[in-house]
């Protein structure tokens, strides 16, 4: 399972890289959302794959019973998650403006806060 | 979207979203659920009524703007974070007040900050999902 | 006690929330300032239960360290606290003067009081984890901050620096990941024992590396810089000016932190990686300042250079060096803020930042040249000003450990500084204005002028103290730089409070 989830992490990774190369931002976004998925994963993977019920506490008692998951990565998955949503949300409407605003999501062709040097200001 | 069947169905899936997402918000701490889950259904609760009935009359219908919900939200998490302050414990810790009984098992049900707090998170994340997905639908 | 390390974080927070929900109200930029002064307050009673204890600690929620999330505030910390409140006052009442309604009305100062509640959470949290969500924290709140008013300008600098931001980020997050796969642990304290302890003391090593590179991108080192010149000179004046000064020195502070407390199982690789990644970062800063005609430009690419310097401290490891990088964090953080406020003020009057439209403004304006003068000339290292200080601090670091090419760059930096110090004071303040006419603040109202030329005053007066009264300061500087290389009172603190 490990190997499996090592491998899964690595082509996320790759394609992660391969997109962020893109100019178009959209791709980077992608790119980026395929990175934020890989992170995530690294943090679940390291805190061990094994067969477990979820962390619950039975009624009544005080610590769960059996074989339990380890809940902390899974907490801090979580967390991660939800703060690269919101934070892929927040670029994402953010690419939508300034496409509006400067008609391309061309990196290259983004040279507004640092125009050319021979070009009028 | 002009589709009938969607807006007649979108009514009652509205009513029955909005009541899981209170049942969630209410089931959370002892059992998987809480407020950011809530918050969640919560929000997709409205974003179905925006999709069938278009993004203003969804903001009509939630009668105080996303942000400030999702402020409102803060605040109220903020606050009840803040309450173990005149109790003398850390930030954060649980206050319980059991009602009915003076433990777990032998309430009724129990007032508590734990509880308070995950209103807070589910106002926050409705607040904060709904801002979102109206700017993005308005854009469109 | 647990309290005096809550409430920096809390304040701000509470302010953002009655500062939104008073957004479309005048008395919503009232809010922010008095939200701004209690800051400082409980910045200052942490500072005094800190001087007191030496190290302080807190459980959150009453779930004891490593389990729980653990606030501690050292010298550091709590010197970096009360700057940030410093810091984020003197922009609440910069902002006063230059924010317009309509992005009042946005929550412009909701938002601020959001990034400065991140700043301190960075400062003051004892958990890796905790850390990573207040850098996010801080990013959501500058992204939005970086983009407030609009214009193609402050979108296209908006998307560079959220994409870079957002990548270093997950590195930093894949680090975490990794180094809780092998120690098990994320508390700051209980991880020095655990990586100490490590077998794999070369997987330490390439996890420090990754910790490295990630915060790296944040505090603008070579080769990682390029994000700041391409998005700092966009948005308004004020929060320029509060992020030239806090968001780079939380990623400065946090490699502090981790390369004192954490990685230091193999220093003769790390920190001499550090040392020329510092000596590169000092120099290409200057040099790219030396090729800028804008105002914010200049001031953006010596961000940069400065910043070697804070790292350089770090990367000699010695106790004089590490004082003289304390020091310096707390001398640039006032003066760089300030050199932006004047900045603003210049346009002000002048009516633009590229300094080839503008010029005249000694003549029309010499209370603001003379404030100028004094962060630009500490920024130098001119004596007996703060920056001096500081620069001599990591000079002789650098000479004790007889690193000569290390000394000899610090000291040519210095002299291309003011270079381009004397640069802007050349042709923003002594040459004549190119259209013939004296700069006069014409477009605003007295109001706004006084409202920004107060903070710079202050911020002035604050470099001129520390240049001439630098003991305390300095003493100070060496009590932090001890707790650093030693953090055994740190950890104990933290591992042995009982809430």
């Amino acid at each position: 399972m490990e190997a499996l989830t090592a491998i899964v992490i690595g082509v996320l990774t790759a394609a992660a890289v391969y997109l962020m190369l893109a100019r178009n931002f959209m791709r980077f976004l992608f790119g980026l959302i395929l990175l934020s998925n890989a992170v995530n994963l690294t943090i679940f993977a390291s805190g061990r794959m094994t067969k477990g019920a979820p962390a619950l506490v039975p009624y009544g008692e005080d610590a769960p019973l059996g074989m339990v998951g380890n809940a902390l990565p899974q907490a801090l998955v979580l967390t991660a998650i939800v703060i690269g949503f919101g934070l892929l949300a927040f670029t994402l409407a953010l690419i939508f403006e300034g496409y509006r605003r400067m008609d391309t999501v061309d990196t290259e062709e983004m040279r507004f806060a640092e125009p050319k040097e021979d070009s009028p200001k | 979207m002009n589709s009938i069947i969607f807006t007649a169905a979108a009514r009652l899936l509205v009513a029955l979203l909005f009541v899981f997402s209170l049942f969630m918000l209410l089931r959370g701490h002892h059992l998987p659920g809480g407020g950011f889950i809530g918050g969640l259904i919560g929000a997709v609760a409205f974003i179905v009524y925006s999709l069938a009935c278009g993004p203003a009359e969804a903001r009509l219908a939630l009668r105080i703007t996303p942000e400030v919900i999702a402020m409102l939200g803060l605040g109220i998490a903020l606050l009840a974070g803040m309450f173990s302050f005149f109790l003398g414990d850390p930030f954060f810790t649980g206050q319980w007040y059991w009602v009915g009984g003076d433990s777990y098992e032998t309430a009724a049900f129990s007032l508590n900050t734990v509880l308070v707090f995950d209103i807070g998170v589910y106002l926050v994340v409705l607040g904060g999902i709904l801002s979102l997905t109206y700017a993005f639908e308005e854009e469109t | 006690m647990s309290w005096v390390l809550v409430m920096p974080i809390a304040v701000p927070f509470a302010t953002a929330v009655v500062a939104y929900l008073a957004r479309n109200y005048p008395s919503g930029r009232w809010i922010s300032l008095a939200g701004s002064v209690l800051s400082l307050v409980a910045s200052s009673v942490l500072m005094v239960a800190v001087l007191g204890e030496g190290v302080i600690a807190a459980q959150m929620s009453n779930w004891n360290a490593p389990f729980g999330i653990t606030l501690v505030a050292d010298y550091l910390s709590a010197v970096m606290v009360l700057i940030t409140a410093i810091t984020g006052l003197a922009t609440a009442i910069y902002a006063l003067g230059e924010i317009p309604e309509d992005t009042e009305s946005l929550g412009f100062y909701a938002l601020f009081q959001v990034l400065i509640a991140g700043v301190t959470g960075a400062f003051l949290t004892g958990d890796l984890f905790n850390l990573y969500v207040w850098f996010e924290v801080m990013l959501i709140a500058s992204f939005s901050l970086l983009v407030i008013g609009g214009g193609k300008e402050r979108l296209d600098a908006g998307i560079k620096y959220v994409a870079l931001n957002l990548v270093s980020t997950l590195v930093f997050l894949s680090g975490i990941g990794l180094l809780y796969g092998v120690t098990g642990t994320l508390n700051m304290a209980d991880l020095r024992g655990a990586v100490a302890d490590a077998e794999n003391q070369g997987l330490m090593t390439v996890i420090a590396m990754m910790f490295m590179v990630g915060f790296g991108v944040k505090a603008a080192v070579f080769p990682l810089f390029f994000w700041l010149p391409a998005s700092y000179h966009t948005p308004y004046f004020a929060i320029s000016a509060v992020f030239a000064g806090l968001l780079t020195k939380v990623g400065v502070y946090a490699l502090m932190r981790m390369f004192t407390l954490v990685f230091v199982g193999d220093i003769g690789f790390t920190h001499e990686i550090l040392i020329w990644v510092s000596v590169l970062t000092m120099f290409t800063g200057v040099i790219g300042a030396a090729a800028q005609t804008d105002f914010r430009k200049i001031l953006s690419f010596h961000i940069i250079s400065q910043i070697g310097y804070m790292t350089l401290g770090l990367a000699l490891y010695t106790p004089l060096a590490l004082m003289g990088g304390v020091f310096y964090l707390v001398h640039h953080i006032i003066v760089k803020a300030n050199l932006f406020f004047v900045a603003g003020l210049a346009k002000q009057y002048a009516g633009d930042t590229d300094l080839n439209r503008i010029g005249g403004l000694y003549k029309s304006a010499p209370l603001l040249a003379a404030l100028f003068i004094v962060p630009a000339f500490s920024l130098a290292g001119f004596p007996p000003l703060s920056g001096f200080w500081a620069k001599y601090l990591i000079v002789m670091a650098a000479i004790e450990l007889e690193q000569w090419f290390v000394a000899f760059m610090s000291l040519l930096v210095g002299l291309l500084t003011i270079f381009s110090m004397t640069k802007i004071w050349g042709m923003a303040f002594w040459k004549p204005h190119p259209d013939g006419i004296d700069p006069t603040p014409d477009r605003a109202p007295v109001r706004v002028t006084r409202a920004m030329i107060t903070p710079i005053a202050g911020l002035a007066a604050m470099t001129i103290v520390i240049g001439f009264y630098p003991e305390p300061f300095v003493q100070f500087a060496e009590i932090a730089a001890a707790q650093l290389l030693d953090p055994t009172q740190y950890v104990t603190t933290v591992l042995g409070v009982q809430p």
